[in-house]
């Protein structure tokens, strides 16, 4: 997907904090700023749904931006983080962020095992080896006792984070949700400004010369993968926290769909597009909610759309005006 | 009773039987999406929703204009074979210059808004779709009773996977067509003209789909979201036989739907699961698939 990515190297002659270019770093400021005031304007609840949408986001966009390999199947690791949260909270009254970090931790484990098998193929494959895997873990899911089958684990208390802040407060929860994307976009932006996500980079652009440099290209990759993952599993905790559920709904296909498309729509390989995608997408599902099926086909025709028409996303049309990196 | 492993026999054919005429559909299905990949080199992800429509194309032609079964497994295959052209020549051919990745994203996207609509006009029931009179009743093999619409099914299935694979080998069609996989820019330099190849190529694999989606339809209820069942687990058939061989996905479809049925008999909590379990064993141990030539 390299045609895709803006050039990341354009104004990053001298990074900052981070890795920051000056584009990024004003970027980074607004999302901030938007971050603190946008709960007291709207709703902390679809804020909240925007903050976890992005963040599984950012993590899908790492593979496939920064990699080059498109997982169909980061559900899988985003269920799952959501059924472990969901259950340490309601049987075991874990700590609320304990839970998360145990449920990014199960999508991290399960990404080391999964991604173990999909890195030995890339391209076309990769996409239908994870699709194929992630669907093992829906019907896993659907069989397994502890998920609760169709009804999944529900009324899951939100409890306290730390031992000290309770969480029924929906201002609370925001607060910590925010704390988690923040985190989260840091590091990912970080990994991808080390000399890792240089090597990342490198096997995405052409990977038997990395190889031939030496790189155990395999080992980056399942790194990478294995970050992503645990990201994806901390976002899909985080949202079971929110809404005290956790259901099959998160390991479907589908969602492993809604990702793509989020981070489509926003802009491959951009550091901010798949938070804008997110903004964009669960709005969209938000207002058309009401329509039953048509949230469906809207999101068929945006797909077509973007493939066609509009491949660098939104972040990616406004970088490339601009002639910066975002 | 006879029995054969402990199982009583009638349950083992019976599970048998059901995991050929499976293995049926993951074959054609599967059949379709190699012969797609080996000329457009994408994925085709809207294969489980144009076999949907070809279901939908024999409802629609029983029940609006009242032509039968058999007229119905003719027609349905051409008219989504055209809607496959309307496709192809209009959306997809704009990518093959990009990363075949936008391939499958695209071709993603159009499976949502055909699923979406189809849902749309008429909703997840589902409805019947009878058995043609001809083709109903059982026989009994003396092992066991054959219903014979399910062993029409598997004959059928196996007579035009294997016309197909005629076609690909043996004709001089054919030959063309596997020339243009191996390099279309030395046939184009021969005269032949190429796109059209890819066209026809993209039609004949989704009138497969339909056509598969039509024999499917007394079996399973018509609806919108009877692809998607069987597509996920065509897509770990074709990691398991790899791309680019028409018989490994013919052979490894059916063995697949066997291996299923198999499991539903001796341990039938891990048969929604066991295709995918075949698929990790054959990633560690073979991960070009079981005949597959390329990366």
């Amino acid at each position: 997907m390299s045609a895709s990515a803006t050039p990341v190297a354009l104004g990053a002659a001298r990074p900052g904090l981070f890795g920051f270019t000056r584009a990024q770093a004003v970027g980074f400021l607004l999302m901030l700023a938007a971050i603190v005031v946008l709960p007291h304007v709207l709703y902390p609840i679809f804020l909240m749904r925007i903050l976890t949408a992005a963040l599984f986001a950012c993590a899908f966009n790492l593979m496939i931006g920064y990699v080059g390999l498109l997982s169909f199947g980061h559900a899988a690791f985003y269920g799952m983080g959501a059924y472990v949260c969901a259950w340490t909270l309601k049987f075991w009254h874990l700590d609320a962020a304990a839970a998360i970090l145990l449920g990014g931790l199960t999508g991290g484990l399960l990404g080391l095992a999964l991604g173990y098998l999909a890195i030995r193929r890339s391209g076309i494959y990769f996409a239908m080896i994870t699709l194929a895997l992630a669907q093992m873990v829906y019907f896993f899911c659907l069989e397994a006792p502890f998920t609760g089958g169709e009804d999944g684990i529900q009324q899951v208390p939100r409890g306290t984070a730390f031992g000290i802040f309770p969480l029924h407060q929906d201002m609370a929860m925001y607060w910590l949700v925010a704390g988690i994307f923040i985190a989260g976009f840091l590091l990912i932006h970080r990994v991808i400004h080390s000399p890792f996500g240089q090597v990342l980079k490198a096997i995405r652009e052409n990977e038997p010369r990395a190889t031939s440099l030496g790189y155990r290209t395999m080992h980056y990759k399942l790194i990478a993968f294995v970050i992503s993952t645990f990201l994806s599993g901390i976002a899909g905790a985080t949202t079971s926290v929110v809404f005290g559920i956790a259901t099959l709904d998160g390991v479907t296909s589908a969602r492993s769909g809604d990702v793509v498309l989020t981070t489509l729509v926003g802009g491959l390989g951009t550091v901010f597009g798949p938070v804008v995608g997110a903004i964009v997408t669960t709005s969209m599902e938000n207002y058309l909610a009401q329509f039953g099926s048509w949230v469906t086909v809207t999101q068929g025709a945006v797909f077509v759309v973007c493939v066609l028409a509009f491949r660098r996303g939104i972040v990616g049309e406004i970088a490339a005006k601009l002639r910066l990196s975002l | 009773m006879m029995m054969i492993f402990g199982i009583p026999a009638p349950l083992l054919f019976g599970q048998l039987l059901l995991g050929l005429i499976n293995g049926a559909f993951y074959a054609m299905l599967a059949l379709g999406l190699s012969i797609i990949f080996g000329m457009l080199n994408i994925i085709n992800f809207a294969h489980g929703a144009l076999f949907m429509m070809g279901a939908f194309a024999a409802w629609v032609l029983l029940h609006y204009l009242g032509i039968g079964y058999f007229p119905a497994l003719i027609l349905s295959p051409i008219l989504i074979g055209i809607f496959g052209i309307v496709l192809e020549r209009t959306l997809i051919s704009q990518l093959y210059k990009l990363d075949h990745l936008y391939g499958l994203l695209l071709t993603f996207g159009l499976a949502l808004v055909i699923q979406g609509l189809f849902r749309n006009y008429y909703g997840s029931s589902g409805m019947p779709y009878d058995i043609p009179d001809a083709l109903q009743g059982a026989t009994n093999l003396g092992f066991m009773y054959l219903p014979i619409y399910r062993g029409w099914v598997v004959i059928a299935a196996l007579v035009v996977c294997f016309s197909t694979w005629a076609i690909i080998e043996k004709t001089f069609l054919g030959a063309r067509l596997r020339a243009a996989t191996e390099n279309p820019a030395m046939v184009r330099a021969f005269g032949i003209n190429v796109p059209r190849l890819i066209t026809i190529t993209y039609a004949c694999g989704v009138g497969l789909a339909a056509f598969a989606g039509v024999l499917a339809a007394p079996i399973y209820s018509v609806n919108p979201d009877m692809g998607d069942n069987f597509i996920n687990t065509v897509f770990a058939i074709v990691v398991i036989g790899g791309m680019g061989s028409i018989l490994g996905s013919i052979i490894t479809g059916f063995g697949l739907g066997v291996i299923e049925g198999l499991t539903k008999v001796f341990y039938p909590q891990a048969s929604a699961t066991v295709v995918f379990l075949v698929m990790v064993i054959v990633l560690l141990f073979l991960p070009r698939g079981l005949f597959g030539k390329t990366a």
